[in-house]
Order: C-alpha cells, then sequence, then structure tokens
C-alpha cells in the first residue's frame, strides 16, 4: 500500500512513472528516471549502472560456463559411440546402448554394490563417533586438555589420503607392517589388514573414522555452546548426574543438528571419494575395494573406453542427485527447511 | 579464572572423561609419531620390529636419501610453486566472484547464484572432464592442475556470506564518495574480511597440496608430479625403479621402509606447519559454511 501511494505522488508531481520495486529499492534509479527515455531504459540502466559488478563477474562465469557447464553437455558421449578422432559431435550417436552394455557387466554391480555397502558401513560406524566425542569434549572442565585435544583431534582431517594410505601400508602390511612385526614378535600370526577382504572393509572404514571422527565435532560443539546454561543448574538443583544431564539436556539439544548431519550423509550415499578405496584398495581385495568412482578411472581413463565410462558417471551423477534432492525433501519435511 | 579452583572440583567422573578423549588424542598421534620414529632409525632397527615411537639407532640417512633423490626434490618444490600460484589465483577468482553476488540491487544474481549451486551438485563426471582438458590442449601442463580447481562454489558461498555481513553503510558512504566498485573491494571488504581470506587461503592451499586424483588422471611426465602422486609412486603401486634406491639399497644404508616413511614425512611437514593458522580460523569458516548462503 505504501509503494503505490508514494509512486501516486511522484506521479501528481509530474513525474515519468518507473516500476514501483524500482521506487522502493533503490532512490537512486529513481534520479535517473527524472531524465527522458527512462522508460526504454529500466531495464537496461541497473545493467549499465552496475557495470563494474558484471565486468567482475565475467572471468568466473567464464570460468563455470568452461570447466563446468561444458563437461554437463559433455555426457552426450554416454549417448554416442565415441570416436577420437572424428570428435564428440561427429561420432554416431546409439542412444542408450551403452547403457544396456553397462547393466550387463558384472564388475558394474559390483563396484555399485561396493559403493553402497562401504557408505552405509561408514554411516553406521562413523556416524555415532563424532556424537560421543562431542559429547565428551563438552564435559571437559580443564581448558588447556580442552583445547589440546580438539587440535589434536582436528589434526588428521587435514592430511591426505595418500599420507594415510602409506601409512596405513606401512603399519598394517602383512609382511613388513609395523603392527604384525610387532604381533610376530609376541609369537602371534600376522593379520592381513589390507590383503583379506572382510579386514580391508574394517581398515577402510576405520581410517575413514581416523581422518573424520574429530573434525565431525565441530558443529555438534557448536550446537552444544548454544544451549541455555540455564538449563544444566536447574538439573543440578534437581541433583542430576552427569550422565543424566548428558542424556536429558545435551543430546536432546543437539537433535536438530543430529537429523540434519544424518539426512545430508543419507543424501551423499550414492557418491565415493576417489582418494581413499584408491589408496587403500589392492588387486588382492578388489572385490571390495573397487567402487563407481576407481571403476570409472578403470574403464575410462586406463582402458579409455570412453562412451561406457562417460555412461557408468552419469549413471552415478543421476542417482547420487535423486539422493540429494530425496535428502532435500525430508529435511524440509522434518525440519521445515532444506538442506541446500 | 583460576586453574586451582577449577581442579578442586574435579570428580572421578572428570577424570574418567579425559582418560577417554586422552586416548582418543593418542589414537590420532601414534601413527605418525610412529611413521617419524621410523624415518630417523636404523635399517637393522626396523627390521627386527624394534622401532616403536622413538627411533632406534638414530641417524639422517633416510632424509640424506630423499634429497639426493632428485625427482622427489623436484616434485617438492614444483608442488610448492604450483600451490602457491594456484592460491593466488583461485583467491582472485573467488574474492571478484563473491563481491558482486553480494549485491542485491545486480540483475541477474540469482540466475548466477542457481548457476554457481548447481555445480556443487552434478556435474559431469571425469571423462568428460578429461575430453575437455584434451580439447583444450592442458592435457600435461601445469595449468591442468590450477584452472579447473580455480573455484570452489563451496567457498565462494562461504566467502559471499562473509561479505554480506560487512555492514552495507560502509559501501554506501564509500560510494557518495565517488569509489568505484574496485576500490570499494580493495580498501573496504578486503581489509576487513582479513580472517575469511587467511581462512579460505589455507583450505585452497591444502587442498591444492593434497590433490591428487587430477595429477593421476591429467599428468603423464614425470617433472609435473606433484608430491601426492611422487608418494603414491614411491610407497603405495610399489613401482620403484629409481636409481636413487637402487643405489641406497645397494650401499645398505637406508631401507625402503624408513625412506618410505621420510618421503612421508615430506607430505606432511607443510600441512604441520600451517596447522596452527589454519586451527585458529577454521571453525569460524565451518560455521560460515553452516549457515545458508
Amino acid at each position: 500500500m505504501k509503494a503505490i501511494k508514494f509512486t501516486e505522488k511522484k506521479e501528481a508531481e509530474g513525474l515519468p512513472l518507473l516500476t514501483r520495486t524500482s521506487r522502493r529499492m533503490d532512490a537512486r534509479t529513481d534520479r535517473r528516471s527524472e531524465n527522458p527515455g527512462a522508460r526504454w531504459g529500466r531495464s537496461i540502466i541497473p545493467v549499465i549502472r552496475d557495470w563494474q559488478l558484471y565486468l567482475m563477474l565475467i572471468l568466473p562465469l567464464a570460468y563455470f560456463v568452461v570447466f563446468k557447464y561444458i563437461p554437463m553437455f559433455g555426457v552426450v558421449v554416454a549417448f554416442k559411440d565415441y570416436n577420437i578422432f572424428k570428435g564428440i559431435w561427429a561420432s554416431e550417436w546409439i542412444g542408450f546402448a551403452a547403457f544396456r552394455e553397462v547393466f550387463q557387466m558384472d564388475m558394474f554391480w559390483n563396484a555399485l554394490r561396493n559403493t553402497f555397502v562401504l557408505n552405509i558401513l561408514d554411516l553406521i560406524i562413523g556416524f555415532p563417533i563424532p556424537i560421543i566425542l562431542a559429547l565428551l569434549l563438552n564435559e571437559l572442565r580443564v581448558r588447556w586438555f580442552k583445547r589440546t585435544a580438539q587440535t589434536v583431534l582436528y589434526l588428521p582431517h587435514f592430511i591426505s589420503w595418500i599420507i594415510i594410505g602409506s601409512i596405513a601400508i606401512q603399519l598394517l602390511a602383512t609382511n613388513s607392517g609395523s603392527v604384525n612385526i610387532f604381533l610376530g614378535k609376541l609369537g602371534l600370526d600376522p593379520i592381513p589388514f589390507l590383503g583379506d577382504p572382510l579386514l580391508w572393509i574394517f581398515t577402510y572404514v576405520g581410517t575413514g573414522i581416523w581422518r573424520d571422527a574429530g573434525w565431525g565435532t565441530i558443529l555438534y560443539l557448536a550446537a552444544l555452546t548454544s544451549i541455555n546454561k540455564e538449563l544444566y543448574e536447574a538439573a543440578d538443583v534437581d541433583g542430576a548426574t552427569r550422565l543424566r544431564k548428558m542424556w536429558h539436556i545435551s543430546l536432546p539439544g543437539i537433535r536438530p543438528t543430529i537429523v540434519i548431519l544424518l539426512i545430508i550423509s543419507v543424501g551423499h550415499m550414492a557418491s565415493i571419494g576417489f582418494d581413499r578405496p584408491f589408496t587403500l584398495g589392492n588387486p588382492m581385495v578388489s572385490d571390495v575395494s573397487e567402487v563407481i568412482s576407481t571403476y570409472v578411472y578403470t574403464v575410462g581413463i586406463q582402458s579409455a573406453r570412453y562412451t561406457i565410462a562417460t555412461a557408468i558417471g552419469l549413471f552415478q551423477a543421476v542417482v547420487g542427485l535423486i539422493f540429494l534432492l530425496g535428502a532435500d525433501y525430508t529435511s524440509r519435511r522434518v525440519n521445515g527447511h532444506g538442506i541446500f | 579464572m583460576s586453574n586451582a579452583s577449577k581442579l578442586n572440583r574435579l570428580r572421578p567422573v572428570d577424570y574418567v572423561i579425559m582418560i577417554f578423549i586422552g586416548i582418543a588424542s593418542l589414537f590420532c598421534l601414534l601413527p605418525m609419531v610412529h611413521i617419524l620414529a621410523l624415518s630417523f632409525s636404523s635399517n637393522g632397527a626396523i627390521m627386527a620390529g624394534k622401532v616403536t615411537l622413538w627411533p632406534v639407532g638414530f641417524n639422517l640417512d633416510a632424509y640424506k636419501a630423499v634429497f639426493q633423490h632428485a625427482a622427489m626434490v623436484r616434485s617438492l618444490g614444483f608442488t610448492v610453486v604450483l600451490v602457491v600460484l594456484f592460491t593466488a589465483i583461485a583467491m582472485f577468482m573467488t574474492v571478484i566472484a563473491a563481491y558482486p553476488l553480494t549485491k542485491h540491487k545486480l540483475r541477474g544474481r540469482n540466475f548466477f547464484l542457481l548457476m554457481i549451486v548447481f555445480t556443487m551438485f552434478f556435474s559431469g563426471g571425469i571423462i568428460p572432464d578429461y575430453l575437455l582438458m584434451r580439447g583444450l590442449k592442458l592435457l600435461d601442463t601445469m595449468w591442468v592442475l590450477i584452472l579447473p580447481g580455480a573455484i570452489s562454489a563451496f567457498y565462494l558461498i562461504i566467502l559471499k556470506t562473509f561479505f554480506s555481513s560487512i555492514p552495507v553503510e560502509l559501501e554506501e558512504s564509500a560510494r557518495m564518495d565517488g569509489a568505484s566498485h574496485f576500490r570499494i573491494l580493495w580498501n573496504v571488504y578486503l581489509p576487513l574480511s582479513l580472517p575469511a581470506l587467511a581462512t579460505l587461503s589455507l583450505f585452497y592451499a591444502v587442498g591444492r597440496w593434497n590433490g591428487f586424483q587430477d595429477a593421476l588422471i591429467y599428468i603423464s611426465s614425470s617433472h609435473l608430479y606433484p608430491i601426492q602422486l611422487k608418494l603414491y609412486e614411491l610407497v603405495i603401486s610399489g613401482q620403484v625403479s629409481d636409481m636413487a634406491i637402487m643405489e641406497a639399497q645397494n650401499r645398505g644404508a637406508p631401507v625402503p621402509e624408513s625412506l618410505k616413511a621420510a618421503s612421508i614425512m615430506f607430505g606432511t611437514v607443510p600441512i604441520l606447519l600451517v596447522y596452527p593458522w589454519l586451527q585458529r580460523y577454521f571453525i569460524s569458516g565451518v560455521m560460515l559454511g553452516a549457515v545458508k548462503g
């Protein structure tokens, strides 16, 4: 209502009419609108006025178009019999033939299964640990101890998977690994942490916990600090124990954070990083360690079967997007806001 | 706050919690300490399994071997240059992208944001990327390790959120004085955003230092191997065909185990050096990321 009145008043003064919104938003545009020809200029003037901003955006937008959107359209390779010499456009269309071939490959289903198995184990075993760690860190009363512990617990997150894979080999290799040498000195048989498929899965999950469990506490700790202190004081008056306070105040206090992080984790269920399975995996355990990301690399880069590899990659990207949108939908239903 | 009065109130349950957290922290630290000990230890002691958390038969042979290993030194030097160049370019690009996107009056702003955010959720995959790099003649050049990652959409959103928290009055008064957007960005926004800029620079630098997959796919000449690829070749893939190491073995000096350990330390130490700075800022960075842009 206000805006309309404002416009009417200006009209009465004999000024050319401009859109109501721009009047409300920007006094400077108003001043310009006093010039003749402003009606035509209502769409072009803001663009000219902000030319410096557009100039800044040119390089970044060009970056996104070239390095993100061109590859997105590059997925047409999955529908073409890609020939290196003909290039993408001249290669022949083959429709969904590549997908039919992919769906008949045992190795593909194997990689898909492994992707889900490893992600689900990561979730089941890895998800609760940061919550427990955060609850305990929150209980620490000695300041320096808490700060030192946090520093140490966050550190592994910044170490690359190549380094972690190298350390894992140095520690866990069946013959030369330090752990097995130590076991040998105790007269025990070596444990093939990296060579036995089942044990390898545990090594995989364990290294993930080693790297990211501490890092995962950050958001929970932030949520814990925002819990009203009076709740704890009231509980103290009622004579509640530490454990009861953790259970009845701290845990419910971070429940929204737990729910949203859980939803986000499930949303990423279909996608898996490349470095971790690639550096930890080896030929002895490829039955369980070959996942979609490493399989695309094997098929596409090592064997140069571009069409098949692009089809697998596209399949994963679409399934991944469906999971994320599903997670977003769930989040909207549960929390009232999306995850994006 | 006096520590003494705090300590007085500690109960047994406090000690139980401290012990638990202490064990978890040691669990994070010990593998690194062990590798460090290996790198300083003698051949015989490692083979006999005597080395745990302290060097046995202390020597620097493994580090000398790494320094004599021309390919390793070159790889380290190349990676340092790469990280510096990459971080500078990435920060430049991220800043000039974030600033205009904070201006609500900018025509097309929502479209640009949508276009950027969408890339976080869908990508063409590694083969279209690879074909693009080949088409652009970037394969096996230094630029293929710099340009494709020059803007992280996620860090861009973080910086945009940070810029949005700067009072708009500052910008308006600068506009009154006739300052251009370039001046406002340089003289108002950047000086006020130093913590955020430091965080993101460190994240970009660490990401490039730790980056591996792109080098594995795009780089074939060994003189362009970044450190992670070099380490992968040396420690993981086991294709040790290098003269320096074979010579070292013939001399009976460091066994590959201590050499590997020393190489791992070379790959990690730079991270440990920047970690104190990283830690100072990353929590605010992560929290910014958690706030929707």
